[in-house]
């Protein structure tokens, strides 16, 4: 049976798996003990379940559970590690490497950085996503104190080439952080093959709860320190003040030992519904994959359909089907996607975009569904397009004088 | 954010989708818009030589769903209408009768500027005057 409606935005983020919830809720009432009370049960059993959940957690990057500190979510995660990075090795140097396309908790950060002295390259990408290996290389300088490209991206699922990142970076003797929000729990990431110095992931999406997040910070090879970005009773091995969220953090935990089991079978029937959900709609004429599609996450597509607006186009189906679109009009910005524009999209592609996040609970019927409902909808607004029409009468868009507004 | 169920039945179920002549010298011919900001709006009109009356009105519209109901709208209002009485539509009144938050005033706007210039396309070709508008504010 077809359930709707169809949540295919598990880019912003995943419904928490049941077996999740079922872990978190003794948590709340039972055993709602402060994991730093260290003189009596309640305290003892909360540290337990803490220590027990950054195990699952380490296991699933490859860390030592002593190199995960507890945090919010990963917009804490991005800012700590930047700005932490950036207070510590002050007195090593003031710049930092990033790429247009990061997520804005990072570009933001960078701009805050900037504003407080700190000296921010912005690596463009190439065409398909992916940053240029020679070109990150030669923006490091002797003041380069960090590297902070993403893993996964959140819009178009392209994955960077990490490992040859990391290793650029320690050939300079450069720290290397990775917003590891998309990538983890989806694909093997692992710090230590990976070369990762510092990365930031979070509970929310990868079937955890939201409010949940970590930092891994390196201890060896070479032992990485921030600086806390939030006063208080020292937790986190100083790092990160703040009692910690129990619930949650045994929910990550549980999360992130799924995903790490789960994470094989769930990748190879996702990227199956997600091939066949790209080569259906690419049957439609002038639809293109933004993004390199073959360094890419397995359940991510985002698909420009030419001619048409992407907020109109989720109007079409947007009560059964969740999508996000790359359009200007889904947001208060007015601005279309800055990622796929760093692509070099125009604007007019750039506002045709869906994104297609799939996630563990869709199933097939949902996809064959949503094939449908999307490739009706382009259709009928290609009809009420004044763009589709010129396009077919074979006037050349780019030569019309628009009315700039 | 929701939109309102005229917004949804315009779109759902828009009116006078389509194309008229471009070349009649009845017809007038507003493009307005760019897709780089996201909404073109094709407004036509084609006007009774005798009465001065809009007897056909057409639309075609790449945008968000309050655009292409704003231009359906539009083209609703247009029929019936003398040219002149055209001029006075006015894009509050399509705010107010479709609903439309403030993100989406520049839909309506879009849709007035649409109607002005299918106005002045018909005037030129029948060696009348352009009128001159002022300029839109929003956008």
């Amino acid at each position: 049976m077809l359930k709707l409606p169809v949540y295919l935005d598990n880019n912003a983020t995943t419904p928490c798996d049941p077996r999740v919830v079922e872990a978190m809720i003794p948590y709340f009432t039972e055993n709602f003990g402060n994991a730093a009370s260290r003189n009596h049960p309640f305290g003892w059993a909360a540290e337990e379940a803490v220590d027990y959940a950054r195990e699952q957690v380490a296991k699933l990057v490859g860390a030592d559970p002593k190199e995960i500190i507890f945090t919010s979510g990963a917009t804490e995660g991005d800012n700590l590690a930047i700005k932490g990075v950036y207070e510590m090795y002050a007195s090593k140097g003031n710049h930092i490497i990033t790429a247009t396309t990061e997520h804005k908790a990072v570009l933001d950060t960078c701009k805050h950085i900037e504003k407080l002295g700190g000296e921010v390259t912005y690596l463009q990408v190439k065409p398909d996503g992916l940053i240029d290996l020679a070109e990150l290389e030669a923006a490091i300088r002797p003041t380069t104190i960090l590297v902070a490209i993403m893993y996964g991206n959140n819009e178009i699922g392209v994955v960077q080439p990490v490992r040859e990142i990391s290793a650029i970076a320690k050939r300079h003797g450069v720290l290397f952080f990775t917003d590891g929000v998309q990538a983890v729990g989806k694909i093997p990431v692992d710090v230590q093959k990976d070369g990762i110095d510092l990365m930031a992931f979070t509970a929310h999406k990868m079937y955890g709860p939201k409010g949940v997040g970590a930092l891994y910070v390196r201890r060896k090879n070479p032992r990485v320190k921030v600086t806390a970005q939030m006063d208080g009773g020292g937790h986190e091995r100083g790092m990160r003040s703040g009692t910690l969220n129990v619930p949650g953090i045994v929910g990550f935990g549980k999360a992130a030992e799924l995903a790490r089991l789960e994470m094989e079978q769930d990748a190879k029937r996702l990227s199956g519904l997600r091939d066949k959900l790209e080569r259906e709609l690419l049957k439609l004429e002038e639809a293109y994959v933004n993004g390199n599609r073959d360094h890419r996450l397995p359940h991510v597509t985002n698909i420009s359909f030419k001619h048409v607006e992407g907020e109109g186009l989720l109007m079409g189906f947007n009560k059964n089907i969740a999508l996000s679109s790359g359009s200007a009009c889904t947001s208060a910005s007015l601005e279309p996607s800055y990622v796929l524009k760093a692509l070099g999209l125009g604007d007019d592609l750039a506002h045709s975009s869906l994104r297609f996040g799939l996630g563990r609970f869709n199933t097939e019927d949902q996809i064959d569904y949503t094939i449908e409902q999307v490739r009706t909808t382009v259709l009928k607004l290609r009809e009420m397009s004044p763009l589709w029409e010129m396009y077919k009468e074979g006037i050349d868009l780019n030569s019309i004088e628009w009315a700039a507004h | 954010m929701a939109y309102s169920d005229k917004v949804i039945d315009h779109y759902q179920n828009p009116k006078n989708v389509g194309t008229l002549d471009k070349s009649s010298k009845n017809v007038g011919t507003g493009l307005v818009g760019a897709p780089e900001c996201g909404d073109v709006m094709r407004l036509q009109i084609e006007v009774d030589d005798e009465t001065g009356v809009i007897r056909d009105a057409k639309f075609k519209t790449f945008g968000c769903g309050s655009a292409i109901a704003s231009s359906s709208l539009a083209t609703e209002w247009l029929k019936g209408k003398t040219v002149d009485q055209a001029l006075s539509i006015d894009n509050m009144a399509i705010v107010e009768e479709l609903n439309l938050p403030p993100v989406k005033i520049h839909c309506s706007v879009l849709a007035e500027d649409a109607i002005k210039a299918a106005i002045n396309d018909y005037r030129v070709k029948n060696g009348l005057e352009q009128i001159k508008f002022e300029e839109s504010i929003v956008h």
